[in-house]
């Protein structure tokens, strides 16, 4: 989808002189000041090493730490290796399974609405006509995706205050309200997820946008005057330039949601219950509140293989162009 | 369907995008001008008359002043050394063939998906053992993790759209790699320097979890002491949204400047 610049704009160059590819090395015995073997290092080497030291090294102790029994509440007993305990602990603990639940069923109650949103808003944005307003609407996307997260919380549980809160006041003119929205499991559920639509639409719609703009015009200007219908238009011309948009949406929303915290955390704590205990709430409470870091640190390695798997993914599906 | 109607729906729904996008900001930011009663009004009121004097009350509060320096500390600084750190490494991506670049490069990538709670907990036990917690350096530090992939992603792709011509002149001249680097990738990859250090900025000033484990009172960032008003039996909800404003405001201009590049900065470049 995307040509990359690696392949366009570095390959017609490569056979020049002074920079060979990888497969012929430079003769050892190059005298030339910053050109021998080892200059990439030089340059990769403050980026690595602190990628290293601030990164791995506190992941490897985090791997670490999910061997042991580790409660800082309980410091008296010591940090023992307990082996497998930590996780056998986990993969028998219903709540962290239920809190994987959750996070899923909240993956696949927002998705479908930001997909659906942000594929109309993106259609309208690229309708032709309306220029002032469609660029006024595509600038003001960026308004969601620039909030602070855990300002939309606040704004959050401004909006669904039972007693104050604007929601109750909008679905009242429809003769609904009257919710305590952030009170009950469901409404708290909800909530949550009208916030993440608002923030996160916007970031589907633009990714669509950016499909849609990739269409040849001359094709797609046939494609009008041929034929009357947006719906035809839609599926046999402009569809397939929307799914590899559509294949970064779904795997960075995923991602995303596994790494939901801030929001949730202001608006619901994760409750009311376990109503909106998303995993990364539940992992933060287990570590920091019940200071349960071996159990935690436990739990964190195995979201930790869920998104590697998940941005193996990313690359594969969508960094064609670098990993043929 | 005819021409006119088409062009009304069109009209019209370009309208609801706006107001949806926009609605909740304007909320924040009527509510933060409403006194008191006209915010605990039952149902809210609309029309209002407005008052600054939620404004003078924060500004006014050392905690949120305080906390406002806290965060321009950590982000101007970790986004000062992601740029210094970075961009060599872009350079490096840009323009070198080794050995285990792509592996590298997918290891950037890998960064921007995983969870910070993953780091959150190891952190939080180092910087307890070398007494860094509730220091602006555990955040400026921490925050690299997520400022580094961003800033090498879009300066590799700048440095890579500057034609390779004067890279061949200046060699022709004597100049090595270093000096290359300096005196023709950096000034001409200003642009997409801008807008990493812009990325980077926004990034780091909208961090909730890792500067709510990682503090305590000294370096609150602004996002964890607006988060602090919510407790207690009567919220002052025009105080909390004038600090929501306060803090929103100046990444959302920097947004709307990065507009075009926003995808790119989300998506680490996978769709333009």
């Amino acid at each position: 989808m995307t040509p990359n610049p690696a392949e366009t704009g570095a390959a017609p160059a490569a056979p020049a002189a002074a920079d060979p590819p990888a497969a012929t090395r430079p003769a050892p015995g190059r005298l030339d000041p910053g050109y021998g073997r080892l200059t990439p290092l030089w340059f990769l080497l403050p980026a690595v090493g602190t990628l290293l030291v601030i990164g791995i090294y506190p992941t490897l102790f985090a791997l670490v730490t999910s061997f042991r029994r580790y409660n800082l509440a309980r410091p008296r007993d010591g940090f023992p290796f307990v082996g497998f305990e930590n996780y056998l602990g986990v993969l028998g603990d219903r709540s962290y399974w239920d809190s994987l639940l959750l996070t899923a069923r909240f993956f696949l109650t927002v998705m479908p609405v930001e997909l659906v949103l942000g594929i109309a808003i993106a259609l309208m944005l690229h309708q032709p006509g309306l220029s002032f307003l469609r660029a006024l609407a595509r600038v003001s996307l960026v308004v969601p995706l620039a909030t602070t997260f855990a300002v939309v919380g606040l704004i959050g549980r401004l909006i669904f205050n039972r007693d104050f809160g604007v929601a109750n006041q909008l679905l009242g003119f429809v003769g609904l309200g009257g919710f305590d929205w952030l009170g009950s499991s469901a409404g708290a559920f909800a909530a949550i997820a009208v916030m993440d639509v608002w923030q996160w639409t916007p970031f589907c719609a633009l990714i669509f946008l950016a499909g849609l703009s990739m269409v040849p015009v001359e094709i797609e200007e046939a494609a009008r005057l041929e034929t009357p219908s947006r719906l035809a238009l839609l599926r046999h011309v402009q569809l397939p330039y929307l799914l590899p948009g559509l294949t970064a949406v779904l795997i960075l929303r995923s991602a995303d949601i596994l790494k939901l915290f801030d929001m949730v955390f202001v608006m619901t704590r994760g409750g009311p219950g376990a109503a909106t205990d998303l995993i990364s709430i539940y992992i933060q409470r287990i570590g920091f509140r019940v200071f349960d870091m071996g159990t935690a640190s436990a739990q964190a390695i195995l979201l930790l293989v869920v998104t590697i798997i998940l941005s193996r993914l990313y690359i594969r599906l969508l960094y064609k162009e670098i990993d043929s | 369907m005819t021409g006119r109607s088409a062009r009304l729906l069109h009209a019209l729904g370009l309208l609801v995008t706006l107001s949806f996008t926009l609605f909740p900001f304007y909320w924040m930011v009527s509510s933060s001008l409403k006194e008191q009663a006209a915010l605990l009004a039952s149902p809210p009121v609309w029309l209002f008359r407005p008052t600054l004097a939620n404004y003078a009350e924060i500004f006014a509060d050392q905690k949120v002043s305080g906390a406002i320096l806290n965060s321009l500390i950590v982000v101007c600084t970790t986004t000062f050394l992601a740029v210094c750190l970075g961009t060599p490494a872009a350079y490096a991506l840009a323009r070198f063939e080794f050995r285990g670049k792509r592996d590298l490069w997918f290891w950037f990538i890998s960064n921007r998906m995983i969870s910070p709670i993953v780091l959150a907990l190891p952190v939080y036990l180092l910087a307890l053992q070398v007494n860094l917690l509730d220091t602006h350096l555990v955040l400026i530090l921490i925050y690299l993790t997520f400022n580094l992939p961003i800033v090498i992603w879009i300066c590799t792709d700048q440095f890579r759209s500057i034609p390779r011509d004067l890279e061949q002149a200046a060699r022709l001249e004597g100049a090595d790699q270093f000096t290359i680097f300096r005196r023709i990738y950096l000034p001409l990859g200003v642009p997409g320097i801008a807008v990493s250090a812009i990325f980077s900025f926004i990034f780091s000033w909208n961090e909730l979890l890792y500067a709510l484990v990682l503090t305590r009172r000294q370096v609150q960032t602004a996002p964890v002491v607006a988060t602090s008003f919510m407790s207690g039996y009567e919220l002052p909800w025009g105080k909390i949204m004038a600090t929501g404003t306060v803090i929103v405001l100046p990444v959302t201009l920097f947004a709307l400047a990065v507009s075009r590049h926003m995808v790119r900065g989300l998506t680490m470049g996978a769709t333009k």
